[in-house]
């Protein structure tokens, strides 16, 4: 059927008459301080520094509100007030611990419109996404670790599970609420206590977080957050009374972090960038592999670390596999986040799309064949179209390097040995997807993948109770189920 | 039609992913149709209803209403079109063409042996002249499901083909029965089937068997369209029938045929609902839009 010979000309025209009429999100619902501070033992305070910096929407290009700057001060006092905090805590019953943990995953899911509506302002992020994949998976992360909490010794036999004390955890902008349910519901769940930075472009949905934490009655100090840049990042990694560094975030900041933690006893997970391959047999099923490609890369403006950003094709399908991409990249609608009909919203800030700009450059220098969507982009805020790179090769930098954003590049490949090899021959290993009929065939690549997720014949799917991490530089450790939790426990 | 198409070998059709396919179809349901949007697609569906009814106690008044009615949908909102064509059985076509003369209105004809398809080959062929001699511009013909289901993938195909050469210009829609096939992949390797035997429509079901039409059937034979499109560059028309009766429901098809097949597909000639009682709720809708009210079922007349 997919032979390149029996391919015609024949043209899919999707633009039609019959176009979808604005249908944005209602967001005269939620509520917004003009001015945020830290969330210190429990209440808000003044930063030390008193300086405050600004955040924005990334797809209007307007001021949302000022977020305060934590220095070495405030981070001090933030790791003084879990300390204080951990005695009490640590020395609850799981079944108690549990019951708090409970109280703020229902109260999410109470006020989920609210975090989604505030998630794709701050965060650019089309509230299609934020509605159905990070609120609500974000309060599953509570709602899954709060069961365990009462049950570790049943889920750790004979090793008599200890919290570790305060964790300090540093999370990116891609996933800000997402990331913070993921580090604070297994610490919390383990007995420890958290000081958590959430990234400065993204520090709303943390500090409405803070809010709700503050409502449910969580023991104060039991969950801090601090905002700020990396400066306030690296006063959480060298603070002396912190037992543990969960970091999310770029490789290069996760090397900074383990050079400046070693010799210490400070326990470490790092789950870093990635450069996944999403790898489409011949025998796959062809229009779900599609969709499973454009989840893989189009998913959040390709801002995953688990991205499948690196397509490899099987020769005899690829002509099929590429018309079929370029025809559904023709449906995807770039624009207003806000819109309940957008697929793709905007690039997270001017600095993340100057850097994907950069590489599509490289790619075109590179030699590498564009094609980009022909949709219409907004004029202001920060978008790119859907980009793919054709006959790229393993050697070009487009290929090697962590771009994070919506650029996918395509390779094709003849035998499974090929595959294996060049999808492994990359410093990353956090993800990889594989499309085939054949389950023996998707048991043979699992195995020889160096990859800490294979999806099967889907892509992108996340679940509380299934960990998550890398291999390489794709960091260490896992996050999500009993695995996530063994981080955060002496066992 | 391309100049020479290339037989695929019907064994080995692509195969379908059913997860895959009702995550597809669950993005297609997100999409929200509003206001200006929405008047618009209500409008579209009304012109894509084959009007049916296909039953023993179908009587020739019975049939002469309903042509009315597909002429004149609700008079009260000015500027409604008409629906595309009715749906009846052979014995109907005679008053049915008589009642739609001038209207535009076409009439298609069930056929085959309607609806379960038992029968010899010369009653299939004779029954579906006796049909087009009646004047049906369209023939509904259901496929042999027990040859299909034997793997009798020939007998199928040449039966299809046989009942086109009598079609002559008239369109071929070739019926399915999607739910007694029980899985995707069966569907595919029908589409396909038909297809390159000549069909002019696909359409799921007869509105016989439970279930009938489907979101994730229809995804299913509307890909089988692009892949027929591609390869020969023939456009075929997609055809769901029975079980989608309220507006909402008929905007996601439409919202899936515009992102499956895009714009060239969004008219009656190569998109049809086959549905009775449709077109009452998309004009409940309508007058909803037009007067900002919902009036009860009393004030749309049921033919």
């Amino acid at each position: 059927m997919s032979k390149k010979k029996e391919i015609t000309k024949a043209k899919l025209d999707f633009k039609t008459d019959w176009a979808y009429a604005p249908a944005p999100e209602d967001s005269g619902h939620i509520s917004l301080k003009k001015q945020y501070d830290l969330f210190i033992n429990g209440e808000f305070v003044k930063p030390n520094s008193k300086k405050y910096f600004a955040t924005y929407n990334p797809a209007t290009e307007q001021k949302i509100a000022e977020i305060a700057e934590a220095d070495e001060k405030d981070v001090d006092k933030a790791v003084k007030a879990a300390r204080k905090a951990f005695e009490k805590w640590s020395k609850l019953s799981g079944k108690e611990r549990g019951k708090y943990i409970f109280r703020i995953a229902r109260l999410m899911q109470e006020r989920a419109r609210e975090f989604a509506v505030i998630e794709t302002m701050d965060g650019g992020k089309s509230i299609r996404e934020s509605r159905d994949i990070d609120v609500p998976l974000a309060a599953n992360h509570f709602f899954y670790n709060a069961g365990w909490a009462d049950k570790l010794e049943y889920a750790f036999p004979n090793r008599n599970p200890k919290p570790l004390g305060v964790v300090g955890q540093i999370i990116p902008w891609n996933f800000p609420l997402l990331m913070a349910a993921w580090k604070i519901a297994p610490a919390l769940a383990a007995g420890n206590t958290v000081v958590l930075k959430p990234a400065e472009t993204t520090s709303l949905t943390a500090l409405k977080l803070a809010e709700l934490i503050r409502d449910s009655g969580l023991p104060n100090g039991v969950v801090n957050i601090v905002t700020g840049a990396g400066k306030t990042g690296a006063a959480i990694v060298n603070h002396p009374d912190i037992n543990k560094i969960a970091f999310t975030g770029s490789t290069d900041v996760g090397k900074l972090i383990q050079r400046s933690i070693s010799g210490t006893n400070k326990k470490l997970t790092l789950e870093l960038g990635g450069k996944a391959a999403n790898i489409i047999f011949a025998d796959a099923a062809i229009d779900q592999a599609v969709e499973g490609i454009v989840n893989g890369i189009f998913f959040n403006q390709g801002h995953v670390c688990c991205a499948g950003s690196r397509l490899f094709v099987q020769e005899s399908v690829a002509d099929i596999v590429i018309r079929k991409l370029k025809d559904r990249m023709e449906t995807l609608i770039v624009g207003d986040p806000m819109d309940k009909n957008t697929d793709i919203g905007a690039i997270n800030s001017k600095e993340q799309l100057l850097k994907i700009n950069e590489y599509i450059k490289i790619g075109k220098n590179e030699g590498a064949e564009i094609y980009q969507s022909s949709c219409a982009i907004p004029s202001k805020g920060n978008f790119c179209r859907p980009t793919l790179f054709l006959d790229a090769s393993q050697s070009h930098r487009i290929v090697q390097e962590e771009i994070f954003g919506p650029v996918l590049t395509v390779q094709t490949f003849r035998t499974i040995e090929e595959v294996i090899e060049k999808a492994n021959n990359i410093p990353y290993g956090l993800s990889a997807g594989v499309w085939t009929d054949k389950g023996s065939k998707i048991f043979n690549l699992t195995n020889k993948l160096r990859a800490g997720v294979v999806w099967a014949n889907t892509y992108n799917k996340f679940d509380p109770a299934s960990p998550f991490g890398g291999y390489k530089e794709s960091g260490f450790g896992r996050e999500g189920g009993l695995h996530g939790l063994m981080p955060y426990l002496n066992l | 039609m391309a100049a020479k198409i290339i037989l695929p070998d019907f064994r080995i059709t692509p195969t379908i992913d059913q997860v895959g396919i009702e995550e597809r179809v669950a993005r297609f349901t997100t999409r929200s149709i509003k206001k200006e949007s929405k008047m618009q697609g209500l409008k579209m569906i009304l012109n894509m209803i084959d009007l049916t009814t296909l039953e023993g106690k179908d009587t020739d008044g019975k049939v002469k209403q309903m042509c009315y009615k597909a002429m004149h949908l609700h008079d009260v909102i000015p500027g409604l079109p008409t629906v595309a064509a009715v749906c009846v059985y052979p014995s109907m076509v005679k008053i049915a063409k008589e009642s739609l003369i001038g209207s535009g209105v076409k009439v298609a004809s069930v056929s085959t042996a309607f609806p379960s398809g038992q029968s010899t080959h010369e009653i299939k062929i004779s029954d579906t002249k006796f049909a087009l001699e009646n004047g049906a511009d369209e023939i509904d013909m259901v496929i042999s499901r027990g040859e299909f289901l034997k793997g009798n993938y020939n007998f199928v195909f040449d039966e299809i083909a046989a009942i086109k050469d009598v079609c002559g210009k008239a369109r071929l829609k070739v019926i399915f029965e999607t739910g007694e096939l029980s899985t995707l992949d069966n569907v595919r390797k029908a589409s396909d089937i038909a297809m390159y035997a000549g069909a002019d429509f696909i359409k799921t079901s007869t509105g016989k068997i439970s279930p009938a039409a489907t979101m994730p059937v229809t995804l299913v034979m509307l890909e089988a369209i692009r892949d027929y499109y591609y390869a020969t560059d023939r456009m075929v028309g997609m055809k769901p029938a029975g079980g989608i009766s309220t507006s909402k429901l008929a905007l996601q098809y439409l919202v899936m045929l515009r992102e499956t097949l895009g714009g060239a597909w969004l008219s009656n000639e190569w998109f049809r609902f086959g549905a009775s009682s449709l077109a009452n709720d998309v004009l409940m809708q309508i007058v909803k839009q037009t007067t900002g009210v919902y009036q009860s079922s009393d004030y749309f007349s049921k033919d």
